[in-house]
């Protein structure tokens, strides 16, 4: 990785009566796809739309290159927000134009077409596209300035499973040309299979930060059990296990499978079952917070 | 389905009652309408006949004349633009009341037939000065003020909507995280609202003017520059309007608050001559008022730029003033 291309340094936001951002620091190097992980609430937009110059911090401060926002982090910054209504009554192709003329630099309008494989659609109506096709347009709009920091939040919100891949290997094709990229969601797999780091926020604060592999190992053992709830039986929820409820699932992490499955047959918990995993971030966030992410 | 429509109905009148803007101008528009008409249509009635009188002050005159009832006497000091106004039947007569009085008629006016009796039994020895002049018909004088009420109205609600409804939808969040500035912005729509207008008008102009037989006494092109200057004042207000607020109600308050007392002050159906004096004053403050005033004196008095300098001057200046404020004030997100 190379230098330092954004500092966050003890940023706070706060309204009347909610602390949305509540002193959180970070720095992402250049080249890196760094996410922002953490339910609804947590201060993830809130966060990035500071980074982006779109909002002010109540206190702290975000630095481009060094230097704070100003006009060259605008003209080097692409965003695909979380909503964003265009223009009534224009094309793919005519939106696309109304954004490159924006910028004094960047890709060309069949560039960016192509890019975010958009040929098909180029001469539609923006109201007439699916989801998905709406987040490709957004994507190309967000790359008009050929930007050095791309940010998205929650860009596959709301997609269906089919467009939601779609839309990570565009990432990850434009994450292949060295751009940054800050990503915020509340799913998991996107950030595991996306990003080089993460921050799990909740609450306004980082909880947790650093890759998603090395996150996984400092906070868990090796493997993940999962047992229906409702046929774990209430006389075994005191056994000596570390035992989570997540949603209509018990959850059971260890180190020691062999013994872990002895104690539960010992206390005769149906095993018919019984599913067992590696952890993922989702189980870290239960790990670390005690609620499941999407609650 | 009671429960359902009452609940949606509480939540309703919470929702207004809390929007304290939209409540504000809800209570104030009705109000300022309501006493913006009877100021305007009340007062005693009208009078039969408006006599001009060369004088600043007509009731100390002692002319015979001047005692006549359901006679309105206006006082005049501009000799040659009264003179105009008897020609054009504006006034009904024109009477320089000193030593060996004057009077001026219009020999084709029924209405200066009938004043110019009752004057000459009041003072036989009155000497006449005959005026001639066709009559301004009411729809020359009125055609000026529809095409201005439709600028208006699409000046300043086109654009007022037009960005509110950028606000709302996000977009104009998305043009902020471009380089885009909100002067940029305010004046893409100023360009983008006065090409529309402007074909607009002139379709208009250009449709109804052969079928009412309105003729133009002036020039052609300075009426256009008239009208750009005026939309563009209007649009820059409009702007001004739309530049902070988030709610649909409040911007049509605010909107209607702007509309009205155009509509009723600024002489679109009516001259505001023999109008409180105050009345003529604030009258000047509205944009359309500079803009009517310009465009009849081209059209029906055939003025040059010079005589209309003032006004068109001050639409300029009012374009400027509004667009600044706008970019000041403007905001690119919701709250």
């Amino acid at each position: 990785m190379s230098e330092p291309i954004l500092e966050v340094r003890a940023l706070m936001k706060s309204y009347a009566t909610v602390t949305a951002v509540d002193g959180v620091s970070f720095t992402v190097n250049g080249g890196m796809c760094f996410g922002l992980l953490g339910p609804n609430g947590a201060g993830k937009t809130t966060t990035i739309e500071i980074m982006e110059g779109i909002l002010s911090a109540t206190s702290g401060e975000v630095r481009y290159r060094g230097e704070p926002l100003g006009r060259r982090s605008r003209e080097d910054s692409g965003i695909l927000f979380q909503k964003t209504a265009l223009q009534d009554f224009l094309t793919v192709r005519q939106s696309l134009t109304l954004f490159r003329h924006l910028y004094a630099r960047g890709h060309s309008v069949d560039a960016l077409i192509q890019l975010c494989a958009l040929e098909k659609l180029q001469n539609r109506d923006t109201r007439k596209l699916s989801g998905g096709q709406q987040q490709r347009l957004l994507l190309a709009i967000a790359l008009a300035n050929d930007p050095a920091v791309l940010f998205l939040d929650e860009p596959t919100t709301g997609l269906d499973p089919q467009a939601r891949r779609n839309f990570w290997e565009l990432v990850q094709s434009i994450k292949a040309s060295r751009k940054t990229i800050i990503l915020t969601t509340h799913y998991m797999e996107e950030a595991e299979l996306l990003c080089d780091e993460i921050a799990i926020m909740d609450r306004g604060r980082i909880i947790a930060q650093g890759g998603p592999r090395q996150l996984l190992r400092e906070h868990f053992a090796e493997v993940l059990l999962e047992l229906p709830k409702q046929e774990f039986p209430a006389s075994a929820r005191a056994l000596p296990l570390r035992l989570f409820e997540a949603g209509d699932r018990i959850e059971i992490t260890t180190d020691d499978l062999d013994g872990t499955l002895r104690t539960l047959m010992d206390a005769h918990v149906p095993l018919t079952n019984l599913r067992i995993r590696p952890p993922n971030l989702e189980d870290l966030f239960l790990e670390l917070t005690g609620k499941e992410l999407r609650a | 389905m009671m429960n359902r429509l009452l609940a949606v109905w509480h939540a309703r009148n919470l929702e207004f009652v809390r929007d304290r803007g939209t409540l504000l101008f809800t209570l104030v528009v009705p109000i300022a309408l309501v006493v913006g008409m009877s100021i305007v249509f009340g007062g005693p009635e009208r009078p039969l006949f408006k006599v001009g009188v060369l004088s600043t002050r007509v009731a100390q005159e002692s002319h015979p004349f001047l005692h006549e009832r359901y006679v309105d006497f206006v006082p005049v000091t501009d000799r040659a633009d009264a003179i105009r106004k008897v020609g054009r039947h504006q006034l009904d007569l024109l009477l320089d009341p000193k030593d060996g009085a004057h009077y001026w008629v219009n020999t084709d006016s029924p209405k200066g037939y009938i004043v110019e009796k009752l004057l000459l039994s009041a003072d036989h020895g009155a000497v006449r000065e005959p005026v001639t002049g066709t009559a301004v018909r009411y729809v020359d004088w009125l055609f000026p003020g529809v095409l201005g009420m439709n600028m208006m109205f699409s000046c300043l609600f086109g654009v007022g909507y037009v960005v509110l409804r950028y606000r709302k939808s996000g977009f104009l969040k998305r043009l902020h995280a471009t380089p885009l500035t909100p002067f940029e912005f305010l004046s893409a729509q100023v360009l983008s609202r006065l090409s529309l207008v402007m074909v607009v008008t002139l379709i208009l102009y250009c449709g109804v003017a052969p079928i009412i037989h309105f003729h133009t006494a002036g020039s052609l092109l300075l009426l256009f520059l008239i009208a750009v200057m005026g939309a563009l004042s209007l649009i820059a207000l409009g702007l001004t309007i739309a530049a902070r607020f988030s709610s649909d109600e409040l911007v049509g308050g605010v909107l209607n608050l702007m509309t009205w007392p155009m509509m009723l002050l600024s002489g679109i159906w009516y001259s505001l001559e023999g109008s409180p004096h105050w009345v003529r004053l604030l009258a000047q403050i509205f944009p359309l008022t500079h803009i009517l005033n310009a465009a009849r004196a081209v059209a029906i008095d055939g003025a040059g730029i010079y005589q209309v300098a003032p006004d068109l001057a001050y639409l300029g200046l009012t374009a400027l003033a509004f667009l600044v404020i706008g970019a000041w004030s403007f905001r690119w997100r919701l709250d």
